[in-house]
């Protein structure tokens, strides 16, 4: 913003004197970003989960050189290493060694931390892509439904309250096994994370929806809009260049929000037998298979459902510190 | 108050009609728009390699050829009054609530239904109360003693409670409460009725691992409600007025917290009710959201219907009461 009246630079040097108490600094404005990350950068825990998500995120990237350079590929049966009766890795700890950093799967020999590592993968696209489609349908719906009011926002908030009242685990389920094995040129795993990415997005956006409305519904009343509105700006124009700036850190937060919760719907899926199938290796697919040898071989319980847990811990512990540093009052 | 009641329940079977109708399309008219014709439709709920001549039997028993609005119709009467099911040698009638029968073992899935309501009843009312317990007394002394390592401890806890799936913190307590260490008998369902004590006993790990999650969840909702409840101005008056510390908690700040904890307690409790699909897998207990599962990879339609009928039903009764008992609580709904 350009102020009126032109200040140069000689002609503030009267308050540089006044401040020379204070060490000659020039006080600097700041914008509401810098505000916020500052004080997420004071927020250790925070820190330590945002820190953990880009190393999830590298560690998908370079899933096949991290492979590579300390493991197997994650398809190699070694049974070899496999107690034949029990079915059980034969080395104590599950097998866990210099060559296998993270043990065995058991019955098949598989190297476990080749799969947790290529598992990433898929738990962080699916989390990630879902939450973009959720938080675009959630947005558009619940800015149209605040900003326009009236049938149409009873109309869009009826059936938010609707998708929130629905047994949604259920519906997934159905929808995944209903649907066919190939479909717009989609098939395999492809057509399958395509399909968590939509099924997951699409039953979590009113989450976003009911809050962008909330916001929506105020920030429409206040007199910037109300000036836009006196200068001829038609509605498309106040939504996209007035509104929508001003959602920017709450739609950033719950999506942040969402996104470990998505992977937890993901894992769960997955787990049910309705998400990723095998062989692609998925985490949750993973405890499933857990669940017939946990008597026998009790680290491919763990391995796996730490892997879930630390990932949802790091975006949920970054997500409330986001919430915290964009808006102060939730303290 | 009688027009808030009839408001409610006219919306309530608003709304299961709706839910039977979204899922009656999900079987019907969304495989239909993917491509998948009645034929197909008729041999994925035939069986495993099924003859042309089973796939065109099922077709004309179940009418796929029909219209999709026409075939809801018929699942609707189905229900409300029951139907007859012609096999070539002779009618079964099947009275209402009639969901068919299961294309798999060929029963009434009203039977399997009251067979397998029990189990998630148990599983869910048990936990509910244990989370609501822990999750609402962790959230108020969190709020009380905010920013003490109490709090902070607490907070992290229920951090951690929240983001653990409860597939994993099941099979954990198997690995170890269970089998490792021997603490707990294995889990599994006996009848409340035949022996109070063992259907107890052989619960507890279900209710201890679903009641985590949800006391997490509880005691972060319940310490971010309580603290803003806090600032409220009625608060300050009623400490102004001198009322000791205690009577404004429990009168006057737990109130203002509990109420919007309240919708959430109901909406839980029905959605869990309709199947706590991950739990019951977990643990092996055969309920509504183990069935729902075992009919979708089955491809068996009616179980699936019947199951998320059901779960429409239990999502909208509780959501009901929930409503009602707001209007019992906070005066303000009623005259709204």
């Amino acid at each position: 913003m350009t102020a009126p009246i032109e200040v140069s630079g000689s002609e503030t040097a009267q308050p540089d004197a006044v401040l020379e108490g204070v060490g000659r600094k020039a006080i600097q404005g700041r914008s509401l970003g810098q505000i916020a990350w500052l004080r997420l950068r004071r927020d250790k825990v925070a820190m330590t989960g945002g820190v953990v998500i880009i190393l999830l995120v590298l560690v998908a990237i370079f899933a096949p050189v991290l492979v590579k350079l300390f493991g197997h590929p994650p398809n190699e049966y070694h049974q070899d290493l496999i107690d034949p009766t029990l079915g059980a890795p034969m080395k104590p700890l599950g097998g866990m060694s210099g060559d296998f950093l993270l043990g065995l799967e058991p019955t098949t020999g598989r190297d476990l931390f080749s799969r947790i590592i290529y598992g990433s993968r898929v738990s962080l696209l699916v989390g990630f892509l879902a939450t973009l489609v959720a938080a675009f349908i959630g947005t558009t719906l619940g800015v149209i439904a605040g900003y326009f009011g009236g049938w149409i926002d009873t109309l869009i908030a009826r059936v938010m309250d609707i998708f929130l009242a629905f047994p949604l685990l259920l519906f997934a389920i159905a929808i995944v096994g209903v649907l066919p094995d190939s479909m717009l040129g989609l098939s395999g795993n492809g057509l399958r994370i395509a399909m968590l990415v939509v099924i997951i997005g699409f039953f979590s956006w009113p989450y976003i929806g009911r809050i962008v409305r909330g916001q929506t519904l105020s920030l429409r009343e206040r007199e910037f809009v109300d000036a836009a509105r006196a200068m001829g700006a038609r509605a498309p124009y106040i939504i996209v260049r007035e509104i929508l700036p001003n959602l920017v850190a709450p739609i950033l937060v719950y999506a942040t929000l969402m996104i470990p919760t998505n992977i937890l719907f993901e894992a769960g899926l997955s787990f049910l037998g309705v998400g990723i199938r095998p062989p692609t290796p998925s985490w949750g697919d993973m405890l499933s298979s857990a669940v017939k040898t946990y008597q026998i071989a009790p680290h491919y319980v763990v391995i796996p459902g730490i892997a879930i847990f630390v990932t949802v811990m790091a975006f949920n512990v970054f997500g409330d510190g986001l919430r915290d540093a964009l808006d102060p009052r939730t303290r | 108050m009688i027009a808030y009641i009839v408001r409610r329940l006219v919306g309530a079977a608003a709304l299961v009609v709706i839910i039977s109708a979204v899922t009656f399309s999900i079987f019907f008219l969304l495989p239909r728009l993917a491509g998948t014709t009645p034929d197909d439709l008729a041999s994925r709920f035939a069986g495993k390699s099924p003859t042309p001549e089973t796939v065109q039997a099922i077709k004309e028993r179940f009418g796929f050829d029909d219209p999709v609005p026409v075939q809801y119709a018929r699942f609707l009467k189905g229900v409300v009054a029951g139907s007859e099911y012609d096999t070539g040698t002779d009618v079964i009638d099947c009275p209402a609530p009639c969901f068919g029968y299961s294309f798999r073992d060929n029963i009434n899935v009203t039977d399997v239904l009251l067979d397998r309501i029990p189990v998630t009843l148990s599983l869910v009312v048990g936990a509910a109360v244990l989370w609501l317990l822990a999750g609402v007394s962790i959230g108020v002394l969190s709020a009380l003693r905010k920013g003490t390592v109490f709090d902070r401890a607490a907070m992290l806890m229920a951090l951690a409670g929240v983001s653990l799936p409860i597939f994993f913190t099941g099979l954990l307590s198997l690995t170890f409460i269970v089998h490792q260490w021997d603490l707990l008998p294995p889990v599994s369902y006996h009848s409340f009725l035949d022996n109070p004590f063992k259907w107890a006993g052989n619960l507890i790990l279900p209710w201890v691992t679903l009641s985590f999650l949800y006391a997490a969840m509880y005691a972060r909702m319940t310490r971010a409600g309580m603290l803003d409840t806090m600032n409220e101005d009625y608060i300050r008056t009623a400490r102004a007025k001198g009322l000791p510390e205690k009577t404004v908690i429990t009168k006057h700040a737990l109130r203002g917290t509990l109420t919007p904890l309240l919708t959430m307690f109901g909406m839980d409790i029905g959605l869990l009710l309709g199947g706590a699909v991950l739990t019951e897998s977990t643990f092996s207990l055969h309920g509504l959201g183990e069935l729902a599962l075992a009919g979708v990879i089955g491809s068996d339609l009616p179980v699936v219907l019947g199951v998320v009928s059901v779960a429409a039903l239990f999502v909208v009764l509780a959501n009901l009461v929930v409503d009602l008992l707001y209007g019992v609580v906070d005066p303000r709904v009623r005259h709204n």
